[in-house]
């Protein structure tokens, strides 16, 4: 009996001990695979937990698809990781809607947190009137170029004019330069491709109308059609790489990062990653320049209207509160500006523009700014059916095995299908 | 009167035996497998996404879109093309390569089993990759050869074309597996008693009189096991061609399987998935039961 009373008093007493250390534990998963951006994570991370003895963080780094594979897994068996990187969006809205995210309204509703970013970033992290998770940049898709290449077929500047680029890419596939990287295999590159011709023929009208069922015809609608049939065009005309169709995001910044193809339409992380695939961990340094999507001559968009997104993170259903002050940390305006200056992102908090150093950096910062349209990426504007839908459907029209107006009638039928 | 000192132990009945043997098997084959099976069943009538309640109910709808899709026909038939180039290349070449090595008198034979047992030992995923590097158009193996022989000329980018992806895929395969069936002929070889050889040779039989009167008849068992391997592998192959570019440049490569899950869980849409892992199920289902009766006729 004696023995009995005292293990059990042992116990009690291991079990009251745990709970006194109060050890709190969390995930936390982002897709920064160069260097640069591991360190910067990993610092914020130490950091944290310097400061709040007790947590701890289990950081979890993927590749842009891997983490797509990894995350989509985890999202059905229903055990989210707590912080974990977002695109936001109509994919974000999914998860919400089927209960995998935590509600952090209370955190961001008329706090210091709330206010620290515009509230038109903050929405596309939101769903139903909820926040969901954090922004950390939000940026643009632009042309990024190498300026000696273009120097070499008479270029000294990005044409502005849809005919003349089609006159430099000519120029460059006649000097044996290929003029596009492009990362076919992995789809969504030349999704951004498509999405820039249609939006600059159909202008904002084209994907609001669409979008919000006033245009029944939707993606079958002629203009989209005639974006399918100029991507189509690209590829005929040997703009792109070798083997493009089977390349992947990574192919085409490392082409890029070794100076080995003139140019490539790409996030604002773009240089970041040329520099960390290039073999020479270096890049093409300064003779990298940023420029936008040309305007096409007839079409109602102007050089103004953006395609883009951001990076920031999202909160899994399970997250305790200290996940949520860690996002509060990463997000706060020194780490932003850190993160700004590292990784030559635009950031969204207010006063981390301080870190914005790139020259680069600070042309796409302009472009966005000053931008009178904003559209998502398709991929993650829409809902995973509709966007898997888009990326194939691409890939068909950059492989010619569909017409432009048979890929766009997929597309259409994959978005009336998920509605 | 002296009793045999007989002690008999009671008896243990068979049946006891048979259940504490039989049963941590069937608990985990029936959680695993069964009732997985099940629940496919069942969630491939619905429109589901696999997050949330599971109330759209749409009976055989996800079987009329699944038959009506030029990819699933697509991915059916290039799924067929496997199972047919497994069986007249790969097996051949496994069994070619296993009347040399297993003969008695070759030389090398712990050699060349080893070195073409490690490609199947390789994991998937990792052959892929491999293969992904040998075959890149600008960094590859392949390009370097191609441009020795041939330095005016372009290097094919074969993962990147639709029309040599699938072919290209299908040489990863029999590389890959040949190994196994190779070892498992030779120690089907090494079974045949070696006085039937010789006494065939004695009676004037050729090599191929050989091969085609003892070694094949007596090759049967092991053949026919080697076979239901390879055609059952063949229907559910997955992480060579996932990572090998996931069946893509726009399906070219497409199997059931990668199939199954683009369209089912990437898309989120687990209730057309399950559609297709009951057609999936249901055509190796029927396979092995009438391979199984086939054998087990041919053996009587």
């Amino acid at each position: 009996m004696r023995k009995q009373t005292i293990l059990v008093v042992l116990l009690v007493l291991l079990a009251g001990l745990s709970l006194l250390s109060a050890e709190t534990k969390f995930s936390f998963w982002h897709i920064g695979t160069a260097d640069t951006d591991k360190a910067f994570f990993q610092g914020v991370v130490d950091e944290f937990m310097k400061k709040n003895p007790g947590v701890t963080v289990d950081v979890t780094i993927l590749e842009n698809e891997a983490f797509k594979t990894k995350l989509s897994t985890v999202m059905q068996s229903g055990n989210p990781p707590d912080i974990f990187h977002s695109w936001g969006g109509g994919v974000l809205a999914e998860y919400a809607d089927a209960g995998l995210l935590r509600d952090i309204s209370k955190f961001t509703k008329g706090t210091p947190f709330g206010k620290s970013m515009a509230a038109g970033v903050w929405g596309v992290y939101a769903a139903n009137g909820k926040q969901y998770g954090a922004p950390h940049d939000m940026g643009a898709i632009t042309f990024w170029y190498n300026k000696d290449l273009l120097a070499k077929v008479g270029y000294k500047s990005f044409p502005t004019d849809y005919d003349d680029f089609l006159n430099l890419v000519k120029k460059l596939r006649a000097a044996g330069i290929n003029p596009i990287a492009m990362g076919g295999g992995d789809k969504w590159p030349a999704m951004h491709m498509w999405s820039y011709m249609a939006l600059r023929l159909g202008g904002p009208q084209l994907f609001q109308d669409t979008f919000s069922g006033k245009n029944k015809k939707g993606f079958s609608d002629p203009t989209f059609v005639k974006a399918a049939q100029m991507i189509s065009d690209l590829a005929k005309m040997g703009a792109f790489q070798e083997g493009f169709l089977g390349a992947t995001y990574p192919d085409e910044g490392a082409l890029m990062g070794n100076g080995q193809a003139a140019m490539e339409l790409m996030g604002q992380w773009a240089p970041n990653v040329q520099t960390d695939s290039s073999t020479t961990k270096k890049g093409i340094g300064d003779k990298l320049a940023a420029a936008a999507f040309p305007a096409i001559k007839g079409g109602k968009g102007k050089v103004t209207e953006v395609i883009g997104g951001g990076n920031g993170m999202a909160v899994g259903k399970n997250a305790p509160d200290a996940a949520v002050e860690f996002l509060k940390f990463l997000d706060n305006v020194e780490n932003n500006a850190k993160y700004a200056t590292i990784a030559g992102i635009i950031p969204t908090v207010v006063g981390a523009e301080k870190g914005v150093k790139d020259p680069n950096a600070k042309l796409v910062k302009a472009i966005v700014d000053q931008c009178t349209f904003y559209q998502l990426y398709l991929d993650q504007f829409l809902a995973p059916a509709a966007g898997g839908a888009v990326n194939d459907a691409v890939q068909t029209m950059l492989a010619g095995t569909a017409t432009p107006a048979q890929a766009c009638a997929a597309i259409q039928a994959a978005y009336e299908a998920s509605k | 009167m002296q009793q045999l000192a007989i002690h008999h132990r009671p008896m243990r009945k068979p049946v006891s035996t048979f259940l504490l043997l039989t049963v941590p098997a069937l608990v985990i084959f029936t959680a695993f497998i069964i009732i997985p099976v099940f629940q496919s069943i069942l969630f491939s009538l619905y429109k589901w996404n696999g997050l949330g309640p599971l109330n759209k109910f749409r009976g055989l709808n996800n079987f009329s879109i699944l038959f009506k899709d030029p990819v699933f026909t697509k991915a059916m038939i290039h799924t067929l093309m496997i199972v047919i180039i497994s069986l007249a290349v790969e097996l051949p070449i496994a069994l070619g390569f296993a009347l040399i090595i297993g003969d008695n008198k070759f030389k090398g034979a712990v050699f060349f089993r080893t070195v073409f047992f490690l490609p199947y030992v390789i994991s998937e995923v990792i052959t892929g990759i491999l293969w992904q590097f040998i075959y890149h158009p600008q960094y590859g193996l392949v390009r370097s050869i191609w441009l020795f022989f041939a330095p005016e000329s372009t290097s094919p980018a074969v993962l990147a074309n639709p029309d040599t992806v699938l072919w290209a895929i299908m040489g990863v395969i029999i590389w890959k597996y040949f190994g196994l069936h190779m070892t498992l002929y030779i120690a089907g070889i090494q079974d045949i008693p070696l006085e039937l050889k010789e006494a065939a040779r004695i009676d004037g039989a050729n090599p191929v009189q050989v091969f085609s009167n003892i070694t094949l008849p007596l090759l049967k068992g092991v053949l026919s096991v080697s076979i239901l391997f390879s055609i059952l592998g063949s229907i559910q192959i997955f992480d060579t061609v996932w990572a090998m570019g996931k069946g893509d440049p726009v399906n070219s490569a497409e199997t059931m399987v990668t199939y199954l899950y683009k369209f089912g869980l990437q898309r989120f849409q687990l209730g057309y998935g399950s559609a297709v892992a009951v057609i999936i199920f249901l055509i190796c289902l029927v396979f092995s039961i009438v391979y199984l009766k086939l054998i087990v006729r041919e053996e009587k």
